[in-house]
């Protein structure tokens, strides 16, 4: 088993670091404290092609794998959590449902300036009464001649007001089963901003990533066309599904990045901070908990590179599943996520509680890791229901 | 247009530097980058190829793993690179390089070659000037700003107070300053399909009119006494006052060292 990255990813790491240097550290301290989408950023990001990683050159993106894209979101994460989850829901949640399941003209249409980054890219699943339950759905989209008329509301938007193209769905029907139960037919709509009917609500204030745009997204009698269904008319579920498992693997890469990055000033700081006249880093105390926050990045990194590996394969044979290591991944990634960063906070003592120090950022943009694009409890479901069946 | 650039792998100095215990450079402890000034130079040639069309090919001398910066080179926007490597051109100091290089460079048409000013490891600034000399071809040093005049290029080259506005016809040399241009960053796919393109590997052989006396070790009639880290300017001195206080303590300074 080879653990060794090639000679490109080790290279397109160095660009991505050289870029969380150089354009997003500097900036991630005031998209906290402003609160403001880093549009700026976003730009340069397109300018390079990060914001089409890996989707096909035919389709305006960069033609890499899914690690490279995991390794773009890690670095961006090192240093900004709020940069990272843009890149991570733009890819994961819009750009590659498209790919996998749009048209030939719905790709050209919405695929290729979200690939080149032209345009910007949501999705829409949650609601106020459906977060890991998705049965509990109650927006509807109902077949009116040739548009569908899109009803409810959509919460926790991330890129909310900030996008342009966005992956939603509403239920499309009822069915009842053998058992005489019914149940939501569920279908995906790609829904451009502008389209009458389609508003905004309220802004979130969050604990972290502060600087993503997260929105409510209300639709009134909002008509899109029928051409807009995103694969076939009851395919809603399934798509959804597909979707945030690859989104676990953005996730997951984004919760590294935050746990490294936490501790790259931990060990940066502790070499400096001096108590009892010698660097704290001197101490035993300090010296475990550097080794154990480590060793845990290490395992994280395994995972994520392990399930974005394995996500390249489905890429390639449209059979590989990788639900179980991208839960794995995302499961333990932010989990690390939140241990480190609270490590890293406890060995910044006092200074690490104040909003100087980047590490308080870090810890509170770690918790969401642990909520959004399933819970840990969702992962476990996941993992355990593919290890009982 | 045609334009070679020419680059070199250094060691990254940023993180301090390593030496053997006999006062050479411990190039195995230490990162390897695209020397700053032939980052530029490679800059200015895609920003000239962005604005008149170009062909860029980036050439380096040096071991088989200097391939790497090739890599890097292509996946900025270069559409060739070329790697001179072999045993008998180990060794080289500035003139046994500018050698090579000019020998290399005599298969290519060009018309403009763009080296950095001069590489971090070394800090000679003799080798793209003397490769202007072994191709008998105008140069133009220090070159802070370029721009393409018909057949001429028009540069302003840099001296410590002023610049000067020297044209040339092309083809000519221009020796590139670090603080020309922001390089700019490779892309995530162009990293991948430089890994895919060809690099051409040329040795001994493949040098142009070139006697074997002007290469390697050989070749080099620069004897390297001793090398040594940069000396690093002090701290200074920090003063905390008012603004009159300041501008009138700076002024007393300046007098103290004559400079007013």
């Amino acid at each position: 088993m080879d653990f060794t990255l090639s000679k490109e990813h080790e290279m397109v790491r160095t660009l991505f670091k050289e870029f969380a240097q150089n354009e997003v550290k500097p900036l991630a301290q005031e998209v906290d404290e402003t609160e403001n989408f880093p549009r700026e950023t976003v730009e340069k990001m397109a300018k390079l092609g990060f914001m089409g990683i890996p989707i096909p050159k035919e389709y305006g993106g960069q033609g890499c794998d899914i690690l490279t894209y995991a390794m773009c979101v890690e670095e961006l994460s090192k240093v900004c959590g709020t940069t990272g989850v843009i890149v991570s829901a733009h890819t994961s949640l819009c750009c590659d449902p498209i790919l996998t399941f749009g048209t030939e003209e719905q790709k050209q249409k919405y695929l290729v300036p979200l690939a080149k980054g032209e345009k910007l890219g949501a999705f829409g699943l949650t609601e106020p009464g459906a977060g890991t339950d998705a049965q509990g759905q109650q927006t509807k989209a109902v077949l009116d001649g040739d548009e569908y008329v899109l009803n409810g509301s959509k919460i926790f938007i991330t890129n909310g007001k900030e996008a342009d193209v966005y992956v939603i769905f509403a239920i499309t029907g009822v069915t009842t089963d053998a058992k005489g139960r019914s149940k939501k037919t569920i279908s995906a709509f790609i829904v451009e901003k502008g389209t009458p009917g389609f508003t905004f609500g309220v802004k979130e204030k969050k604990m972290g990533i502060r600087g993503s745009s997260t929105y409510e997204l209300i639709f009134q009698d909002c008509r899109i066309p029928k051409a807009n269904l995103l694969g076939r008319d009851g395919e809603g579920f399934k798509i959804a599904m597909h979707t945030l498992d690859g989104g676990r693997i953005g996730i997951a890469a984004q919760a590294l990045g935050l746990a490294e990055g936490a501790l790259d000033n931990t060990i940066a700081y502790t070499k400096e901070r001096k108590q009892f006249g010698k660097a704290i880093s001197a101490f035993q105390n300090t010296q475990f908990q550097i080794a154990d926050m480590a060793t845990k990045c290490q395992a994280a990194q395994y995972l994520v590179y392990a399930a974005a590996r394995k996500k390249d394969e489905y890429q390639k044979d449209h059979k590989t599943v990788y639900s179980v290591e991208a839960a794995m991944a995302k499961l333990y990634a932010a989990e690390v996520a939140m241990e480190v960063t609270t490590k890293a906070v406890q060995l910044h003592g006092g200074y690490g509680y104040t909003r100087e120090y980047d590490v308080e950022r870090m810890m509170r943009d770690a918790k969401i890791t642990e909520i959004y694009e399933g819970t840990s409890e969702v992962q476990r479901m996941v993992i355990s229901a593919a290890l009982l069946k | 247009m045609k334009i070679i650039v020419c680059i070199k792998q250094v060691p990254d100095t940023k993180g301090g530097v390593k030496f053997n215990p006999d006062g050479t450079l411990n190039r195995a402890a230490m990162l390897t980058i695209m020397n700053p000034d032939d980052k530029a130079g490679l800059e200015a040639a895609l920003r000239l190829k962005d604005q008149y069309g170009a062909e860029v090919t980036v050439i380096t001398m040096g071991l088989p793993k200097a391939e790497e910066v090739l890599r890097e080179a292509l996946a900025m926007g270069a559409d060739k690179g070329i790697l001179v490597t072999d045993r008998v051109l180990g060794g080289a100091d500035t003139w046994a390089t500018s050698s090579t290089l000019a020998g290399a460079i005599r298969n290519l048409d060009y018309d403009l070659i763009i080296t950095g000013r001069q590489a971090i490891d070394g800090d000679t600034a003799q080798v793209g000037p003397q490769i202007s000399e072994h191709l008998n071809i105008p140069v133009i040093s220090y070159a802070q700003k370029i721009e393409i005049d018909g057949d001429s290029v028009i540069v302003e080259r840099q001296y410590d107070d002023r610049y000067h506005v020297v044209k040339a016809k092309m083809p000519c040399l221009i020796t590139a300053l670090a603080e020309l241009n922001a390089p700019r960053y490779m892309t995530p796919g162009g990293i991948f399909d430089a890994f895919k393109a060809d690099i051409t590997v040329w040795g001994r052989a493949n040098l142009v009119d070139v006697e074997d006396s002007n290469l390697g070790l050989k070749g080099s009639p620069t004897q390297i006494a001793k090398a040594s880290d940069k000396v690093r300017k002090g701290t200074g001195e920090k003063v905390n006052l008012d603004a009159d206080a300041s501008v009138e303590y700076i002024v007393g300074k300046l007098k103290e060292k004559h400079v007013i």
